[in-house]
């Protein structure tokens, strides 16, 4: 399969995240777009690697674009500690205004 | 590699200090003699005494730059728990946690101030991020708090998203993450849609986090709702850090193809000082005005990235010294007021006289008057936009907006001394008052031998 389908993918994973980052009103619903951000950008990763792998195996590196893979297992343990801090911070407003809608957010203005 | 190793097991550190002593005062000073041995041992990195060797195979090289760095932000750190580490007794209950959080900032700041490697700078932007979401979230009771929180929280990792699209892209093109490998191969190809791709989302998560034009609108909502102990933090050395990852991915990453960015960061700069600037007349909040004030000196910053010469490199660390210094002095100031607002300082003079003067030194320095460190510093930004060619107005525009931060840096040193009021109903001890004339003294020793910071650069 050639490596424009996978960038296209990746792409089309990417906006739709972004889109609904910009759109939705629900901190969980945000926050599951920020997700599907990064793990669009894994998929990205893992493809560029195996592309960069198949290209380097011809000049005879077998481990050639491993990089990017390792880049991957990174991404998941920041994500995942983005998470928990992330859903302490949404459990805490919850807590308090008894909503996870963003439009409470205008109080900070004056 | 020394900083970065003792910062970490520092945190852990601070975390157990919260279990094992009893008073709050051991565990600040267990704070502040850690902070010390930082400093001691970065500065012995820098001559040389390299305590923890470590490879880390050319994706950590901790060179002079970034030592020199590391000196301001765990000098300025140090500066900051001797003056308001008392007053984050206020925020709750977890003491001890607060200080380990601010040191494993400063484990993400010895790397972003020396990673060779796209994955470092991540990780490094990370560490720093995480930690400082919680810190805006940890008074928990306040809606306010909670509010910048959730914010910072979520457009901080929305960038980062965009930061890891644009390190794809870039590996993408050239299939590694080592800096040096990019520079070479923007210099021997020409860069295709990939590369400016990866290269302009980069760009803009990397504005996003120093919170330029037009991306700055979290700025004001997250240090206005978090404890000011904390803004104080977040606005001066975490912002010159993110600083520091810019100029370096923008001068030896993308350093050879930097005409095809320069107008993007000119374009950024100049929205940020007008901004930053115009909207801090508005305000009526000194936080909120500090707030603004951060951007607009982000703005100041952002023509060091737009330049990148020598001048502005050496520039933009005493531009971080400067504005760190000045803002702490202010922030520990704020953070014993009642009243936020600029009328809450009225009289400040007639009571504390002492506080009101350093206060004061600390304004100008920011508003950029001679013979302070803000005005060198200044001096140096604009000398190196005047150097790149055809853009000499943007040096003129720059100057233009210095003139209009002095209006409302003005407005504070005017109701301090010429108005009456009631200001000042507190007690400071005198170690803070000496604190305070320290940093003042330290402001007019750097604006008047800058050379004092710079030769460390080179020797």
């Amino acid at each position: 399969m050639p490596i424009n389908l996978y960038i296209l993918l990746a792409v089309v994973l990417f906006c739709i995240g972004v889109v609904g980052v910009l759109t939705r009103r629900n901190a969980i619903i945000i926050f599951m777009c920020i997700e599907l951000m990064l793990n669009a950008v894994n998929l990205l990763l893992v493809a560029f690697s195996k592309m960069h792998n198949y290209a380097m195996m011809k000049e005879g590196i077998a481990t050639g674009g491993s990089d990017g893979q390792l880049f991957v297992f990174f991404i998941m343990v920041v994500a995942a500690a983005e998470v928990s801090v992330g859903l302490a911070i949404i459990v805490m407003m919850y807590r308090n205004v008894h909503s996870v809608d963003i439009n409470f957010l205008n109080r900070l203005k004056h | 590699m020394n900083a970065l190793i003792l910062s970490a097991l520092l945190g852990v550190v601070m975390m157990f200090s919260g279990i094992w002593l009893k008073s709050k005062a051991a565990v600040r000073n267990t704070a502040i003699a850690g902070i010390i041995l930082l400093l001691v041992v970065n500065i012995l990195e820098m001559c040389g005494t390299v305590v923890f060797k470590i490879d880390t195979k050319g994706l950590i090289v901790p060179d002079r730059f970034g030592l020199l760095f590391n000196a301001i932000a765990f000098a300025s750190t140090l500066i900051y728990f001797l003056l308001s580490a008392r007053d984050m007794e206020k925020v709750g209950v977890n003491y001890a946690e607060y200080l380990a959080l601010i040191f494993f900032i400063l484990c993400g700041i010895t790397l972003t101030s020396s990673y060779q490697s796209l994955l470092i700078l991540f990780l490094g932007i990370e560490i720093i991020s995480i930690p400082l979401y919680i810190l805006t979230g940890s008074d928990k009771r306040n809606l306010k708090s909670n509010e910048a929180a959730l914010k910072y929280f979520l457009l901080g990792s929305f960038s980062t998203g965009l930061m890891l699209m644009g390190i794809a892209l870039i590996y993408g093109a050239v299939g590694t993450f080592d800096t040096n490998y990019i520079t070479m191969f923007t210099a021997a190809n020409k860069p295709g849609v990939l590369m400016i791709g990866g290269m302009l989302l980069l760009l803009f998560s990397m504005s996003f986090k120093v919170s330029a034009a037009p991306f700055h609108f979290w700025t004001p909502d997250v240090y206005d709702g978090a404890p000011t102990v904390f803004t104080s933090f977040m606005a001066t050395i975490v912002k010159a850090a993110v600083f520091i990852a810019f100029i370096r991915l923008f001068d030896q990453t993308f350093g050879v193809m930097q005409k095809s960015w320069q107008l993007f960061a000119a374009v950024i700069a100049i929205a940020t000082l007008f901004i930053g600037n115009i909207t801090a007349v508005f305000q009526q909040s000194v936080k909120r005005m500090l707030a603004y004030s951060s951007i607009a000196q982000a703005g100041f910053m952002m023509l060091a990235v737009f330049s990148m010469n020598t001048a502005a490199k050496e520039g933009l660390l005493l531009y971080a010294a400067a504005y760190s210094l000045a803002t702490i002095g202010i922030f520990a100031v704020l953070i014993k007021m009642s009243d936020y607002t600029f009328e809450g300082f009225n009289g400040l003079a007639k009571r504390q006289p002492l506080l009101a003067a350093t206060t004061t030194i600390c304004l100008l320095s920011l508003a950029g008057i001679p013979l302070t460190a803000g005005f060198i510093s200044k001096f140096f930004m604009l000398r190196a936009t005047m150097a790149t060619n055809g853009y000499f107005w943007l040096g003129i525009f720059a100057v233009l907006m210095a003139a209009v931060s002095v209006y409302y840096y003005f407005r504070v040193i005017q109701a301090m001394y010429f108005k009456e009021g009631e200001a000042g109903n507190f007690e400071v001890s005198t170690t803070f008052k000496w604190l305070m004339v320290l940093v003042s003294t330290l402001i007019i020793l750097l604006g008047i031998w800058p050379d004092l910071l710079i030769r460390w650069l080179y020797f």
